[in-house]
């Protein structure tokens, strides 16, 4: 008692910043700040120095400017005469692209490896471990640049389509052409379309919204049918059929939308040099997607399959001792607590796969790194400007990613006594 | 009583696999039991063969007619005529290339002794059986490396360890007295020396025993052996500044807190293709004005940060893993904060992150291909750059299989290592 | 720690020194001459199998070297990408940039360079295989073309064919290399680029003959070598060097004449190229014989063109625009009065 009463009457000397705990974190956090304060001052007085003896200066001014390049791949709507940062959205709408895309065949790739690799075939369970060695070692860049000269190299060119005895011929009853440019699908139309809603930013098609609302209220009446179904359950014992009423709420009403708005096919046709008409998948944005998936499957499949292996076995033969079949133990008893394993690093994953999207210039897809971090800088000389924007937004995207991630780490995480 | 619908309809037989073991051929037995166990396995089996046979179909004769002695890829077409083969003739004529990039051939020993000696240098931390006396070496090491690989006197590595050793007899001298007022000793003495005396002794042993051996230019080094430069270096050196990462994002000083998060986020949320552009384009703006790094040092600092922050995450993986109690006892004992981490945490923490740290080095060393972009000859540089002669236009295949297997064999060499180590880990800590 | 100091140490051994306004001060310190080239274009920089480098450029880059530091070997060639070049250049990292840049309003005023003169005359074209059977640029329509990125040339695509109303596929691609192997693939229809890369990447061809370069010449493309804005006496070395090669040719000065004219001529244009009279080296800054020696590395401008992309080469090129005044084409030198 006497020594506190002592110490609350001490007075304040110089050395107590140092000693005394009290004040000694914010003397360290004054000094820290000072140092970064002083480091910050003189990276900006070098960049300023440096921007005046180069005759440049520090403007965004370059992003209002014509662009002068063509984009192959627009997703919105772009020409030549566009600005440079309209150049850069497209960029990154194609980088959105290619990354959502990609997410999804590497985790269903993954997943597909991880469980066959645990399998009980020994072919099956080697193969996959082959696959998955092979291409976690040898890097992304290579990955992407072979399996894009594959395709330029095995597939066929469009002016083997042509003439009296083509070479080559389109798949799938003469829909879908395969060639080295890329992959031409038949492109779904309206001919009864219902129009467009336009903002600045893009257009907004109205029959999109009009299908995905049928799809919501199919969806909606097929809840209400299957609580319905789990009451009758619970009443009786029994349960109703539910199957095909299911199948019929979710595909008729669409379909019969889909016929009212006129709904076909348009097919791809050679003219001239190349396919016209119907969807097409550019090689560059395959090749990218397929590099990027095989590549990120391979770490996918060991991410799964160290979930599947961290839970004990003991759950599997209590399973077993239930009566369930390895396929509805897997499905109902591991895989639920797997999850909780597997999902952080998978959404690891799915950061590497946005950012390894900058690989693209390798193969000329263009996406935001392409666009905005390459020809626009290098057609304006803003490298400064360009690449902070560029880092920026390459930031936000991960940011949000990982937001995304710890709240599924928030929400299912073990919560202990 | 909410039952899922599935559990009700559950089938109440066995779910033991079948497989009698017939009389007959274990062969036979086994296949019966691994491959054609079910129809699922069956149908996987039969695709499975499916496609090695079709893989091998394709590659088979291309590698069958494999031609290793032409000198241009002309020669190759003509000798194969017409048929479609493997011209590994490129490989044989640049191969020194692809590993060494534009090194003088006659001086190739000095990257391969540095080479050498680096696995020497690496094998007490990463194989813990080994005398320690052997970290002496691995102290020394750069210095000789950079004399090796860099060439020019060997006074020079010499004295900047001699400005080294001042600040840390110096340091040592005072730390007893006062820790902070020590390290400030410490560094002032190291800096002086480099500052004004190292220049002078180092002319001054120069002139009386000269041990200069061909310098090279930076631009001379390319291939494999720049990769793994810039690997090594980058893991190495972003180490210390790992563990201060680390440790700033766990401190409960919200300044240093906020700062380490910062910077992490921001290094982990950009592609390493910007940051390695922001070293051939935007570190030359940040500069002192005048001053003018060579690009490989520029790289290496920008590899060394991106590396950092990743580093930090294995190492606060690390720290997280370490009980609670160790701090408490450290405390107990009456440690401060730097003496705690320097003698009780840090070594346990480092000793469990080194599985990450090494797949930590794996990806790094993978993403040493994007020099490419920036003008480096990395391997793929230099691919494109030998396809670019009149001789090899058009070659494709070979080159790329090769860097492909050397890639392969590092990263699965290094791999395999972490496995290794993190199984005995596990059994350390059991 | 103590390897985190080493770089520290180390930086400053690789500290390459000021970049301020006296570049030939630093070249003549430094001992060497940084030149940023292109890293494989056959003809103009490739290195061969030793990892020499040869070609236009390269040859340019030596006379400079000869000239300024008496050894056309003392010279570091920097590989730069369409991207990296400009940077690579405003930063001090390259001295001279010898890298077929073609010489527009916007590189020479906006990005801040001064060029010191035309080394090739060119202009974009495009090349198809014959057998797509097409004879003219505005049969292009709907094709798909492969770009080098970062360079005049998707600019100019993209103005001809809008200025057509004719419709095109990008592909931009980074390097060379790839862009050969789609071409070659068929992964694109056209390949567009200056028409001497062109000619010297069909040179490589397994059948150089079976594809064409179309007769359109879309754009103009003086090709030079660049340097800083602001520092003039570099510029003016580097500029009356290349002035120096083409005068040669106009004058008759070869390689293997060229120390017997120093000593026997009297021409005194010759005399006064080559040193013998009047003091045009010092004036430099340089010594007299500074142009003796830059004519002595490879030639004079016919002779290094004949050398790497004459005739007599796989690539083939005539000396079109590119042949002397006297003989229709653009080369011109300055007097040397």
């Amino acid at each position: 008692m006497a020594t506190r009463h002592a110490m609350q009457h001490e007075p304040f000397r110089l050395g107590m910043l140092i000693h005394d705990t009290r004040y000694r974190n914010t003397t360290i956090q004054v000094l820290a700040f000072l140092l970064f304060a002083a480091c910050a001052a003189w990276l900006i007085d070098n960049m300023l120095q440096n921007l005046a003896v180069l005759g440049k200066d520090f403007s965004f001014d370059f992003l209002w400017r014509r662009a002068g390049y063509d984009i192959s791949q627009q997703p919105i709507s772009y020409t030549s005469t566009s600005t440079h940062a309209r150049a850069a959205l497209v960029g990154l709408v194609n980088t959105l692209i290619v990354a959502a895309a990609a997410c999804a065949t590497a985790t269903l790739l993954g997943v597909f490896a991880g469980v066959l690799r645990l399998s009980r075939n020994w072919i099956v369970a080697r193969l996959m471990t082959v696959y998955v060695e092979s291409f976690r070692n040898i890097p992304a860049l290579l990955w992407i640049i072979v399996i894009a000269a594959v395709m330029s190299e095995s597939m066929p060119t469009p002016a083997a389509f042509r003439g009296a005895h083509p070479s080559a011929s389109m798949v799938l009853w003469n829909s879908v052409a395969v060639t080295n440019r890329g992959v031409y699908f038949p492109m779904p139309e309206l001919s009864r379309s219902l129009g467009h809603l336009d903002f600045g930013l893009g257009t907004l098609s109205l029959d999109f919204l009009a299908i995905v609302g049928v799809l919501a209220l199919s969806w909606v009446a097929r809840s209400l049918l299957r609580r319905r179904a789990d009451r009758a359950l619970a009443a009786t014992g029994r349960r109703p059929a539910t199957g095909w009423k299911n199948a019929l709420i979710l595909v008729a009403p669409v379909t019969a939308l889909l016929y009212l708005l006129g709904f076909h096919l348009q097919y791809p046709s050679i003219s001239g040099l190349n396919f016209s008409g119907g969807l097409q998948l550019r090689s560059s944005f395959i090749a990218l997607w397929l590099g990027l998936s095989v590549y990120t499957g391979a770490f996918i499949a060991e991410i799964v399959r160290a979930g599947i292996l961290a839970i004990s076995r003991g759950q599997t033969e209590a399973a077993h001792a239930l009566g369930l079949s390895p396929a509805r133990t897997m499905r109902l008893v591991i895989l639920p607590q797997a999850m909780r394993i597997i999902v952080p690093p998978l959404i690891s994953q799915f950061l590497n796969i946005t950012k390894n999207t900058s690989l693209g210039l390798a193969v000329g897809y263009m996406d935001l790194r392409s666009t905005l971090g390459g020809i626009t800088i290098n057609q304006t000389g803003r490298e400064l400007e360009g690449m902070m924007l560029m880092m920026l937004i390459y930031v936000c995207i991960s940011l949000v990613i990982s937001s995304a991630m710890n709240l599924y780490n928030h929400r299912t995480r073990l919560k202990e006594r | 009583m909410a039952m899922t619908t599935n559990l009700i309809q559950a089938r109440p037989r066995s779910t033991a696999v079948a497989g009698h073991a017939r009389g007959g051929n274990a062969l036979v037995r086994w296949v019966g039991k691994n491959l054609f166990n079910g129809w699922v396995s069956t149908l996987l089996t039969v695709v499975s063969v499916l496609a090695i046979g079709w893989l091998v179909a394709a590659v088979g004769p291309w590698l069958r007619n494999s031609i290793w002695s032409a000198g241009s890829l002309m020669e190759c077409r003509s000798i194969l005529d017409g048929a479609s083969g493997a011209c590994w003739g490129v490989i044989r004529d640049r191969w020194a290339q692809l590993l060494f990039g534009f090194y003088p051939s006659t001086l190739y020993w000095r990257p391969v002794t540095a080479f050498g000696l680096l696995l020497v240098a690496l094998a007490p931390m990463l194989f813990p059986g080994l005398p320690r006396k052997i970290l002496r070496f691995s102290a020394l090491y750069p210095g000789l490396a950079f004399w090796l690989i860099w060439g020019g006197s060997f006074w020079f590595p010499v004295t900047i360890y001699i400005g080294l050793l001042i600040g840390i007899s110096l340091f040592s001298r005072f730390s007893r007295k006062h820790l902070w007022l020590a390290a400030g000793i410490g560094m002032a003495g190291s800096i002086c020396w480099w500052v004004f005396l190292s220049e002078p002794a180092f002319l001054w042993a120069e002139s009386l025993v000269p041990t200069s051996v061909q310098a090279i230019t930076s631009r001379q080094i390319g291939g494999f052996l720049l990769s793994v430069i810039i690997g090594v270096t980058g893991i190495v050196l972003s180490l210390p500044l790992g563990i201060l990462l680390a440790l700033g994002r766990r401190s409960s000083l919200p300044f240093i807190h906020a700062t380490s998060v910062i910077f992490i986020e921001f290094i982990r949320g950009v592609p390493l293709i910007t940051i390695l552009f922001s070293a051939s384009l935007l570190l030359n703006y940040f500069l002192p004005p005048g001053s003018n790094f060579d690009l490989i040092l520029r790289v290496v600092i920008m590899v060394t940060l991106f590396a950092s922050a990743y580093m930090a995450e294995v190492i606060r993986g690390g720290l997280a893993a370490l009980p609670r109690g160790q701090y408490e006892a450290a405390e107990a004992l009456g440690l401060d904060y730097w003496r705690t981490q320097r003698l009780v945490i840090m070594p346990q923490a480092l000793k469990i992150s080194i599985p990450g740290i090494v797949n930590s080095f794996i990806g790094l060393f993978k993403d040493t291909t994007l020099v490419v972009f920036i003008g480096l000859l990395d391997p793929v540089a230099i691919a494109a750059a030998i396809r670019a002669h009149t001789d090899w236009q058009g070659i494709y295949w070979e080159l790329y299989i090769f860097i492909g297997a050397i890639f392969f064999l590092f990263c699965f060499g290094m791999s395999r290592y972490s496995m290794y180590l993190e199984r005995r880990l596990k059994t350390d800590h059991r | 720690m103590k390897k985190y100091l080493l770089v520290i140490g180390a930086a400053a051994a690789m500290t390459t020194g000021l970049a301020s306004a006296g570049t030939m001060a630093d070249v003549q310190s430094r001992g060497t001459l940084r030149c940023g080239v292109v890293s494989g274009k056959a003809g103009f920089s490739a290195p061969d199998a030793k990892g020499v480098w040869h070609g236009l450029d390269v040859a340019y880059c030596r006379a400079l070297a000869a000239a300024v530091l008496k050894d056309p070997n003392a010279v570091t060639f920097v590989p730069t990408t369409g991207q990296t070049r400009f940077s690579a250049l405003a930063s001090g990292e390259i001295d001279v940039l010898a890298r077929t840049t073609t010489w527009t309003f916007s590189r020479d005023v906006d990005l801040k360079f001064t060029f010191v003169g035309v080394n090739f005359y060119d202009g974009q074209a495009f090349m198809v295989p014959k057998s797509l059977g097409i004879g003219s640029a505005k049969q292009l329509d709907g094709a798909t073309v492969c770009i080098t990125s970062g360079t005049t040339t998707e600019l100019t695509l993209s103005e001809y064919f809008k200025r057509h109303h004719l419709s095109y596929e990008p592909v931009p691609i980074d390097t060379n290399a790839e862009i050969q192997q789609k071409y070659q693939a068929g992964a694109c229809d056209v390949y567009t680029s200056d028409g001497s890369d062109l000619a010297s990447i069909r040179s490589g061809f397994k059948n150089p003959d079976d594809h064409i370069i179309l007769p359109e010449v879309i754009s103009k493309e003086p090709l030079g070598p660049v340097v800083r804005q602001g520092d003039d006496q570099w510029a003016d070395v580097a500029r009356w060097t290349l002035n120096a090669l083409i005068d040669a040719e106009e004058l008759g000065v070869t390689k293997e004449n060229v120390d017997q004219q120093a000593r026997t001529s009297t021409n005194p244009e010759v005399n006064r190229l080559l040193g013998k009279e009047g003091n045009f080296g010092q004036q430099l800054g340089l010594d007299s014989e500074w142009a003796k020696r830059a004519i002595a590395v490879e030639g004079n401008y016919g002779e290094i063109y004949a050398n790497n992309i004459g005739e007599k080469t796989p690539i083939k090129l005539a000396r079109g625009l590119n042949a002397l005044w006297e003989n229709g084409g653009l080369m011109y030198s300055m007097p040397f009065r």
